[in-house]
């Protein structure tokens, strides 16, 4: 068995019409986690990764690393962009510096992704837990 | 069974007000031309996520208690305060805002509202630059080129297009619906002859393009609305564009210098800027130097990423550059609906938009030091009060874990991720729905906000709690001062 291939690339996050209705369903309704739990991705690069739509990745920044479902993008092409919509999960690995204006990097992020089949994704209740121990 | 017209909607900052909601038995039934999002709201406001009673932490849980309770205690967390940061804002009514930053002042905190994760660098560079601007109703009816750079209106602003720009039918411009429509079709004419020739001809994929590249989609010169989307991600708004700029990932200003050299008529003597061909951008610069009233909407693509507030800047020169030879505005597309009353209550009250700090006893302003996440990432605040926003679900996770830490209270109709880690939660009323109320439109224009059905039995709106908790602040300092 070689290393588990690792791809880096720039991370996104952002609106997604799903996050935008799920929010409105409430934060802790199954629509919205659903919709802010996934990663979308180039088909292209899934394929060098080796991972199919729906199966479990691992994205890792500087700043923190999260699981999170791999989804194909229907934007693409878009090699080596990766996008997450925002919510808790996203904001494990966003870059928290404000460069003095107040306002945190949420988009160009530098990342890498791995397939992750036999880590979980995190529950809202189990990420909250584990990141804050308050809920 | 009733039917109440021309409702707000409370969702984006493009504030449709043409709603028509259905009532029966006091709870909405039925939704008339609102988007995805709006009818999510309008129908699962009173949802089983919704908060009915005051809680109040007790031994690591939230537990059930009385208003009266809630509101002392919430009181207390923040007289005794040192440093507490009073967050939130842009999805409630401008007249909570204003007692938002009475609150402030008495009790020497920080307030600040959502645009600093949001808008924030625009307002500074709109500060630093200056801004052509006008109302939505202008651009519905005058603008014969659209540009959004760095935004996604199909998902943020599901209406924006249809009400406001290209999709819209205006008195001096025509909607370019139906051209949009005839391209859909010509595209699903060639993705089935494609298959075709596929399946009966050739074995190997034929060389028909399917997407809308820059060479298929209708000359950029024709007549008519047209419509330009720059961005990352080929996005469904992209999809509807008569011409598509595709930027690399952080390369937003180089690609705007270059539109603005593009249009002084100067060489570029690459090839290629942020990944574009030059000889694309030089048709682009064309389209938008020959229209005769262009608007320009910008989106967080250009605020949070790579040069951040220099995009801004770079984006509002350009504009200033463009009206040198024709006619153009620019518009922040505001998020939350009413983000732009917060700035706009928060200047009338303190003189700055956002990232006002009381601590001094005056309003200071200083984005970088003032601003929320900043002081949270200092570890500097020692309790926070949050209305109508979840910035533990939205903040990054560095920011939100001291916030988690301080004495937290939350005003907001919903469980949310932040009300989850509350230490005293204050159901509120869902403004717009249950509460009346003002706010302002991404464009500066103030629109009435309808009360359509009652609240729960017991819950306020957030102006009447942040009333009561701001006069139980007064009643600690004077027994204070007394004692």
């Amino acid at each position: 068995m070689g290393e588990k291939p690792k791809l880096r690339v720039t991370l996104l996050t952002g609106r997604t019409i799903e996050q935008g209705v799920g929010k409105e369903h409430g934060k802790s309704s199954k629509e919205y986690v659903e919709s802010v739990s996934v990663c979308y991705m180039d088909p292209e690069d899934m394929k060098k990764l080796g991972v199919k739509d729906k199966t479990n990745i691992q994205v890792s920044t500087a700043f923190g690393s999260v699981v999170v479902k791999a989804q194909k993008s229907l934007r693409a092409p878009h090699p080596s962009v990766i996008f997450i919509p925002y919510g808790p999960w996203a904001n494990v690995i966003v870059d928290p510096e404000t460069h003095g204006i107040g306002m945190p990097s949420f988009k160009g992020i530098p990342a890498t992704v791995e397939p992750a089949p036999e880590k979980p994704v995190l529950g809202l209740k189990e990420l909250l837990e584990l990141q804050f121990r308050k809920g | 069974m009733p039917v109440v017209k021309a409702v707000t909607c409370p969702v984006c900052g493009s504030l449709c007000d043409d709603i028509e909601l259905t009532i029966e038995n006091g709870r909405i039934v039925k939704v008339k031309n609102g988007c995805a999002m709006c009818e999510a709201k309008f129908l699962g406001y009173c949802c089983e996520h919704r908060v009915l009673k005051p809680m109040i932490r007790k031994d690591g849980e939230l537990v059930k208690t009385s208003l009266k309770e809630a509101i002392r205690r919430a009181a207390e967390i923040l007289a005794e305060a040192n440093y507490p940061v009073l967050y939130g804002w842009s999805n409630t009514s401008c007249e909570a805002t204003s007692v938002g930053i009475e609150l402030a002042e008495e009790v020497g905190g920080v307030i600040d509202n959502t645009s600093v994760v949001c808008h924030g660098p625009s307002i500074l560079s709109i500060q630093d630059v200056g801004i052509p601007s006008c109302t939505l109703g202008q651009i519905r009816h005058r603008a014969d080129l659209i540009v959004y750079w760095g935004s996604n209106p199909w998902s943020a602003h599901p209406r924006h297009i249809e009400r406001y720009t290209s999709f819209s039918e205006g008195r001096f411009e025509k909607s370019a619906w139906r051209g949009y429509v005839t391209k859909i079709k010509a595209l699903v004419g060639r993705k089935k002859i494609q298959s075709a020739i596929k399946r009966l001809v050739l074995k190997k994929p034929s060389q028909i393009s399917t997407h809308l590249e820059p060479t298929f989609v209708s000359p950029i010169m024709r007549k008519g609305r047209k419509l330009i989307v720059i961005d990352v991600r080929r996005t469904k708004t992209a999809e509807m564009a008569d011409f598509f700029v595709q930027v690399e990932p952080n390369k937003d200003y180089e690609l705007l210098q270059a539109f603005r050299a593009l249009i002084r008529d100067q060489e570029l003597a690459v090839d290629k800027v942020a990944g574009v061909p030059v000889e694309y951008l030089e048709d682009v610069a064309d389209a938008m130097v020959s229209c005769d009233f262009g608007a320009l909407f910008f989106g967080l693509g250009l605020t949070m990423s790579g040069a951040k507030l220099r995009n801004i800047d770079a984006a509002l020169s350009l504009v200033r550059d463009l009206n040198m030879r024709t006619k153009f505005i620019i518009m922040p597309m505001r998020g939350h609906f009413n983000v732009t009353g917060a700035n706009t209550v928060s200047t009338w009250q303190t003189g700055y938009p956002y990232a006002v700090d009381f601590s001094l006893g005056y309003p200071r302003y200083n984005p970088g030091e003032t601003s929320v996440v900043d002081v949270l990432l200092r570890k500097e605040s020692d309790a926070a009060l949050i209305v109508a926003s979840d910035p533990v679900s939205n903040f990054p996770h560095k920011a939100a874990e001291h916030l988690a830490e301080n004495p937290l209270i939350v005003i907001d109709p919903h469980m949310n991720v932040t009300a989850q880690m509350a230490d005293v939660l204050i159901p509120s009323a869902f403004v717009g729905i249950e509460a009346a109320g003002t706010a302002y439109r991404m464009d500066h224009v103030p629109i009435p906000l309808k009360k359509v059905v009652n609240p729960p039995r017991g819950i306020l709106p957030d102006e009447e709690i942040l009333r009561r908790i701001l006069a139980e602040i007064r009643k600690i300092k004077k027994k204070q001062e007394a004692a």
